[in-house]
């Protein structure tokens, strides 16, 4: 059975479908008729869902998948194959992948209706997907990769979709940057796995690991670890596209992409990349004690940086996408923990409720006719009760309340990473703690401000305040339940759970490196409960009772406030120490040499020649018959001259 | 038995004879009378390689000549008409559009 090769093919061919024929199907049916578009893309993801579920059943059944399909590249002894590798931990990214990125083209249908571009969007989605699913389905680094740069083209596609706007172009721009300076470190990486070990398949690597452990090499004069200089090559990587610090700036900017785009990059197809990565090559980095505690910091430290950004921003997709940031910290914060299967866990319930804040904030600015300051709502929960309950109970979740998804995942992970006896593990798991409560309050700063109080926005706004149609509020109550039950699958022993997740993704990624001793796990769990609720409760005392505290707080922290506000001012930081050095450079030199003098003279150079000597030959064409029968003639004899020479030699 | 020279001196005379007249004369169907001398030119020698070396293919490929120049002419006279209708003339020296 190789049903599985459906499960990328499918979101391709309706991509094909839909960039080749979509405009004919829009043209021949009228612009009211774009039924086309999205059927064929729902078709071709809602088949490779099904599909993703048969194999998630077949992987339980032990029936784990690693097979070449055909040679892709044979030079000299780098050989790789197209092939496919289906094991637990592909399984879980093949049903968040699919299963968001369904729910999300649903939700499209309403949110793009009436865009000219609606085929257009449904043919990147759908590219978007396969090309995520080729990156969690490959089973060698070179077609990882290839997913890797596909997703980030996708990106850039989907980011500047409405390209006319000069900020979304910027932003797609940025995106697509940003990540390439993470890419750069993860293709040496790659490189440095052929040069080392031969091969590129995962499985042929992971089995030389163990010969090269304390192999040494010499980097720009230090002599380090190998393995080490692997991993971090690759959570160079990791960092980019998964953003965290120091390449995060991208994906808060990735909001000028329509709001499916966000959804889908933030809870599915692009973030995750990175932590299923760390999580795929998890043997190189257990090798590594450096590598772990590297990826270890880079999470706590991006986790609670971006939550304290997402405190004072009033854009609302902003404070979700810094959000997200923040939760990504999380994840690395597992990984680099050895808990793989932790971080891989909450990268699964996060993709829900994350998704359905998205959609949410989505269905908001719909509603608000596409105003996104939360300072001018307020009040719109008699406006819009599918999509208030349904971000109420994401935003619970997220906050970690227990017996929601975002409990389970997230207190596990701080569990594992107090348990890890790693350095610095003790900072990390405080600043783990102190992000959870910042998450609490974030989260619901937001929701107090957008739903609840008196609508604070123009006066005419309140008559254009509605629910938004079916085909937006039927995703959100799925993805709903998912953010509530999605936990479920991976409740710990101390709650009377079998811990089933993590156990089923064992084969894969291994064991944490420790379970924690009775006291940690109930210490653990009461201080984020605590930390959850001390969150929720503030930021109900401060944005619900004393609503001018804010405003107060803000002006006697001015500077703090400031420099959250503005991000830590990283942006500026970078557009002065990269942006206007590239400009410096490409200004000058190369904009002057390269462009001015090589490709310029041969862009104007090789017409001009042709021109020059076309002319000359015309001359040749007098037009008057007696000259073309002349130069007949003189060929004629010369040919009879040469043939008699040639003769002459030979007698 | 008059000797193969013989033959190809009149071969080369014909031709050359033809030649001659394509260059010189203006008429366009005199020009097609010389292209068929040079033709015939070609024929003499080919009939009379054929004959020496004692192989028909020679005198085979004489007949494809002459169905090709029979072809030829009847292309060329119809072209010479139309020149005819379009310009009243039929003088090449006054016919000068050859060119693109």
């Amino acid at each position: 059975m190789q049903y599985y090769v459906l499960i990328p093919l499918l979101p391709l061919s309706a991509f094909v479908l839909n960039i080749l024929f979509g405009k004919k199907i829009t043209n021949i049916f009228g612009e009211s008729f774009k039924i086309g578009a999205h059927w064929i893309s729902l078709l071709g993801v809602a088949s490779a869902f099904v599909l993703s579920i048969i194999a998630v059943k077949d992987v339980m059944d032990g029936h784990v998948v690693n097979a070449d399909l055909y040679t892709w590249i044979t030079s000299g002894n780098l050989r790789v194959s197209i092939g496919f590798l289906i094991d637990q931990l592909t399984a879980v990214m093949l049903v968040v992948v699919t299963s968001v990125s369904l729910l999300v083209h649903v939700y499209s249908i309403g949110y793009m209706h009436g865009d000219k571009g609606y085929y257009r969007f449904f043919s990147f989605l759908s590219l978007f997907t396969f090309s995520m699913l080729m990156l969690v389905m490959a089973n060698n680094f070179l077609q990882l990769y290839f997913g890797w740069e596909m997703v980030g083209l996708c990106s850039y596609f989907l980011i500047g979709f409405w390209y006319e706007k000069k900020s979304a172009a910027s932003a797609a721009k940025k995106a697509f940057v940003v990540n390439r300076f993470g890419d750069f470190g993860f293709s040496l990486g790659v490189m440095l796995v052929f040069l080392t070990f031969g091969t590129l398949h995962y499985a042929d690597v992971f089995q030389g690991l163990p010969g090269i452990i304390g192999q040494k090499i010499t980097v720009l004069g230090f002599r380090t670890d190998l393995v080490t200089v692997i991993a971090l090559l690759l959570t160079c990587g990791a960092i980019g596209k998964s953003a965290q610090l120091p390449l995060h700036a991208w994906l808060p900017d990735a909001m000028e992409g329509p709001t499916p785009v966000s959804a889908l990059i933030h809870a599915a197809t692009m973030v995750t990349a990175g932590v299923f990565m760390i999580a795929r090559t998890a043997p190189i980095f257990n090798a590594s004690r450096t590598a772990m505690v590297c990826v270890m910091l880079i999470g706590g430290c991006t986790a609670f940086f971006a939550a304290t950004i997402a405190l004072v921003q009033n854009d609302i997709k902003r404070v979700i996408a810094y959000s997200t940031i923040s939760q990504l910290g999380y994840m690395f914060m597992a990984c680099g923990a050895g808990a793989y299967a932790f971080g891989i866990f909450h990268l699964y319930t996060h993709a829900f409720f994350k998704a359905l804040l998205f959609l949410c904030a989505g269905s908001v600015m719909h509603a608000m006719q596409g105003e996104l300051n939360i300072q001018k709502m307020g009040g719109l929960k008699k406006y819009m009760p599918v999509t208030y309950w349904t971000m109420l109970l994401a935003s619970l979740s997220i906050s970690g309340v227990p017996g929601l998804s975002g409990f389970f995942s997230k207190d596990e992970i701080l569990l594992k990473t107090l348990a890890s006896g790693l350095p610095f593990s003790g900072v990390v798991w405080v600043l783990g703690m102190l992000t959870a409560f910042l998450t609490a309050f974030y989260s619901f700063r937001v929701i107090f401000l957008t739903f609840h109080g008196k609508f604070r926005g123009h006066g005419e706004l309140t008559h254009h305040l509605h629910e938004s149609p079916p085909s937006m509020a039927f995703p959100l109550m799925v993805l709903a339940v998912g953010a509530v039950a999605a936990g479920f699958v991976g409740i710990p022993h101390s709650l009377g759970g079998h811990d089933a997740f993590a156990r089923f993704l064992e084969p894969v990624v291994g064991e944490a490196r420790s379970e924690g001793s009775v006291a940690q796990q109930w210490v653990v769990m009461g201080l984020s409960i605590l930390a959850s609720t001390a969150g929720i409760a503030g930021a109900a005392y401060v944005y619900l009772k004393k609503t001018d505290l804010p405003q107060m707080v803000a002006e006697s922290f001015h500077h703090l406030h400031s420099l959250l506000y503005n991000k830590y001012y990283v942006d500026e930081l970078y557009d002065l120490v990269v942006v206007r050095l590239f400009y410096r450079i490409s200004r000058g030199p190369i904009n002057r040499i390269v462009d001015g003098r090589i490709i310029e003279g041969v862009v104007n150079g090789v017409p001009s020649l042709i021109a020059w000597s076309a002319a000359r030959l015309r001359r040749v064409q007098t037009g008057v018959v007696l000259h073309y029968s002349l130069v007949m003639a003189g060929g004629l004899f010369a040919m009879v001259v040469y043939v008699l020479a040639r003769l002459w030699k030979v007698i | 038995m008059v000797p193969l020279n013989w033959y190809i001196w009149l071969s080369a005379i014909l031709f050359c004879t033809g030649m001659f007249g394509f260059i010189t004369r203006r008429n366009l169907i005199i020009m097609l009378l010389s292209v068929e001398i040079m033709f015939n030119g070609v024929n003499v020698s080919l009939a009379a390689f054929s004959h020496y070396l004692q192989d028909a293919a020679g005198q085979v490929l004489v007949f494809i000549v002459i169905a090709v120049a029979a072809a030829e002419a009847a292309i060329g006279l119809a072209l010479v008409i139309l020149l005819f209708r379009h310009h009243e003339t039929i003088m090449i020296d006054e016919i000068n559009e050859m060119k693109g």
